[in-house]
């Protein structure tokens, strides 16, 4: 089944899905990407944002901040300091996220300043897109 | 010579440490499985961290304009120990090997001329280094409020240290925890953590594209890699604690078994001395008549 590959989500404190997905949109530093079966060997940084994994058994939706995604032709694996199912996903939650972006930002050094605005205005992004 | 009565509560006494100790022993039992299963859980994302950053790293390591967090900074003449232990005591030694071994490489790098900074995180190692270690203390994080651990501790400790790091406070960052192995033995540890070492320098990854690129990615990963390392060592750490606990009070549930035998019979035996001396008293009074 070279259609399908392998898909792992971990976040710190606990393995969130491990399954056979057909593609995987992940919300890059760049930009998004979809991976599927037999990509060429990819790592990307994350940003705030929305990944989602489309499966034979539907469509899940994850809130992620914070990490890489390893793309390799059999699979692909995501790595986030936090991740969410959005159907868990509180607005408050959100609202802590642009906070903490905000807090970062006012402290950042000149050296950090640009991406610590890219972090505001990301989780800006994922809140309006979850509205 | 402590007489019947005293004898008897003493008994009692013994009795009601030995239920405490058996409880305590049961909640570590139980406290033990959730921290097993939660360094369990945290198992896999460590080790494709891990193995990614290595690999990174090993392509970074020599080049020119490599990040600090992997290069360093050119010195070691200060070093921060990060101390980790427990909130609570009565978990046997747990507490006492970490504080050693922190002690015993404080006292060697201060022989080789160089400084030592310590930052506690758990009440008890604060305690215990005070003494003699209060003067290289920075700092210290109180984790009586946490009830679980998560990764955001984690990260404010690692957020901490490498503010330190960025305001030049230290070159070289050690983390001292105990690795669980098993119920009776836990090891302690030291970790490098500033700058990065990766045991096996990792299978250079060269097939990779990286966005947006190598560098920006290992920028990006080595700050988080400390915040991952030093909440890998959290839950090895509260593994450990309840483990130690357990088997320190399953001996001493076992001594308060011991000890309630000795004084039941020692019990005994002035019992039935005192019920000979009374008939001895009575049949030589009755002779004497």
């Amino acid at each position: 089944m070279a259609d399908l590959m392998q898909f792992d989500l971990v976040s710190p404190e606990r393995r969130l899905a491990s399954v056979k997905a057909r593609e995987v949109q992940i919300p890059g530093a760049d930009g998004d990407l979809t991976a599927m079966a037999l990509h060429a060997p990819t790592i990307t940084t994350l940003r705030p944002g929305i990944l989602r994994v489309v499966a034979d058994g539907g469509t899940t939706d994850y809130a992620v901040t914070g990490g890489f995604a390893e793309i390799t032709p059999e699979g692909t694996s995501v790595l986030a300091e936090r991740a969410i199912p959005v159907a868990d996903l509180t607005a408050a939650m959100v609202d802590e996220l642009v906070a903490e972006a905000e807090k970062a930002a006012e402290g950042a050094s000149a050296d950090t300043k640009y991406a610590a605005a890219k972090l505001v205005n990301d989780t800006k992004a994922l809140r309006a897109a979850l509205r | 010579m402590p007489s019947l009565k005293d004898l008897k509560n003493r008994i009692n006494s013994v009795k009601s440490t030995r239920k405490i100790t058996k409880a305590m022993q049961m909640v570590a039992a139980a406290k033990l499985r959730r921290a097993q299963d939660a360094a369990e859980a945290a198992r896999p994302y460590t080790e494709r961290f891990t193995a990614v950053v290595a690999g990174l790293a090993a392509g970074q390591k020599g080049a020119d304009g490599a990040p600090r967090l992997l290069a360093g900074t050119g010195s070691d003449k200060v070093h921060l120990l990060v101390v980790m232990t427990s909130e609570r005591g009565l978990c046997g030694g747990f507490n006492s090997t970490i504080v050693r071994l922190a002690k015993a490489r404080a006292t060697e790098l201060q022989a080789k001329g160089h400084t030592v900074k310590i930052l506690t995180v758990g009440k008890k190692g604060r305690e215990q280094l005070k003494r003699d270690w209060s003067a290289q203390m920075v700092g210290h994080v109180d984790l009586s409020e946490v009830k679980k651990l998560g990764y955001d501790v984690a990260r404010k400790i690692a957020a901490d240290v490498l503010a330190r790091f960025d305001a030049g406070e230290f070159d070289v960052a050690t983390i001292f925890f105990n690795r669980f192995q098993s119920v009776i033995s836990q090891v302690p540890t030291a970790t490098q953590v500033i700058p990065a070492v990766f045991e096996s320098g990792g299978t250079a990854s060269a097939q990779y594209d990286y966005e947006p690129s190598e560098e920006a990615i290992l920028a990006d990963l080595l700050p988080r890699n400390v915040a991952t390392q030093i909440f890998a060592a959290l839950l090895e750490n509260a593994a450990s604690e309840q483990g130690a606990r357990m088997s320190a009070m399953d001996n001493a549930t076992r001594n308060a078994g011991d000890m309630i035998n000795r004084l039941t019979i020692q019990y005994n035996r002035s019992r039935q001395a005192s019920i000979t001396k009374e008939l001895i008293e009575i049949i030589s009074g009755a002779e004497a008549l």
